[in-house]
């Protein structure tokens, strides 16, 4: 076990230098049938500044980072080239501000589902890394992260 | 909110706003003070002529006698639709035996996508009583004239991942059929029971 530890931890030190990014609370708004698109919400902490430059789930033919910004009354909502990550700092993507927007869905997605998303995030000196997130399906009628 | 924040939005909406002014409804009446923006009596018209998601043509006159809160939008928005949903879900419990005075409709600006098959699954999600309604492009596009409601499509990268961008407020119509309140998307669920309690009262 403990070489095996040790083995594990000399293979990923390469990779957690390149670019130290945790997710927390990552959940996916269920769909009902005929739905065809959705979002996906979570909070990003990057160890040092970063990027998100793609996501691509297998669920999704069209996966796309999404601002939504309220101008005047209007909701506006549309797909930025990349989504920034500062050192230390939390970035939530939640209703109000980003998301992950799944569209072109492949089937509905049910409450309970197991949602694979994968992030490519770019270090300040052009590394990049892919992130796996099992986002879990909630409920359409779900406020945030904890469900209220 | 304040006064000025009113009269900005009712501005460029182009309505007649009286907040914070001594208006009155009726002789001599001083006005409610409402927290939404009251636009009673100024000029929004607030018809429509759709589909409940059964087929049934559904107009206005058809919710005569209750209150009926009206707003825009589209369930492929993850984002501020469901959560606008969901303080009007707040709403009918903060209302209690009230709520049954009261009608929600929800009117999608993207009936390509919005079948009456998706707005018939995804409205009771919320609230069994509330009720989605959907007409063809023209009598969308009349609806949203009649509310002075904006929207728009984006192309996205296939033909159906296009988003829509939209207003987001909420209109309040009393029980004989006059629109009353522009309700902001970011008022608490409080705040608009407490308007809407006093339109179904009133």
């Amino acid at each position: 076990m403990r070489t095996l530890a040790l083995l594990a931890s000399i293979t990923l030190m390469p990779i957690a230098a390149l670019a130290q990014v945790t997710v927390s609370s990552p959940w996916v708004r269920a769909t009902v049938p005929g739905q065809t698109a959705t979002g996906a919400f979570m909070t990003l902490h990057s160890a040092e500044d970063a990027k998100v430059t793609e996501a691509r789930s297998p669920v999704a033919s069209v996966v796309q980072i999404h601002e939504m910004k309220m101008e005047g009354g209007i909701m506006t909502m549309a797909a930025i080239p990349s989504l920034p990550l500062r050192a230390g700092q939390d970035v939530a993507l939640k209703p109000g501000s980003f998301h992950v927007m799944l569209m072109d869905l492949k089937k509905p997605i049910r409450e309970g589902d197991d949602v694979p998303i994968t992030l490519i995030v770019e270090t300040a000196n052009h590394l990049r890394k892919a992130i796996e997130v099992h986002a879990k399906a909630k409920s359409a009628a779900t406020a945030s992260d904890n469900g209220h | 909110m304040g006064t000025n924040r009113r009269q900005a939005i009712g501005a460029m909406l182009g309505l007649v706003t009286l907040a914070g002014c001594n208006g009155g409804s009726g002789p001599g009446a001083a006005r409610h003070k409402f927290n939404s923006v009251d636009i009673s009596g100024g000029g929004l018209g607030g018809e429509f002529h759709l589909r409940d998601p059964e087929g049934r043509v559904r107009t206005l006159a058809d919710y005569f006698g209750k209150v009926v809160v009206v707003f825009f939008g589209y369930t492929q928005c993850p984002d501020v639709c469901p959560t606008t949903l969901l303080r009007f879900k707040k709403v009918m419990k903060i209302l209690g035996s009230d709520a049954d005075r009261l009608q929600v409709i929800f009117i999608t600006v993207d009936p390509e996508r919005d079948t009456s098959e998706v707005l018939k699954a995804y409205l009771p999600l919320f609230d069994s009583r509330f009720l989605g309604l959907r007409g063809n492009a023209e009598e969308t596009a009349a609806a949203a004239k009649s509310f002075r409601v904006f929207y728009e499509r984006l192309p996205g990268p296939t033909p159906t991942s296009y988003v829509m961008n939209h207003s987001a407020f909420g209109y309040a119509i009393d029980k004989g059929g006059h629109a009353r309140l522009l309700i902001p998307h970011d008022l608490e669920a409080e705040e608009v029971a407490e308007d809407l309690r006093y339109l179904i009262e009133t």
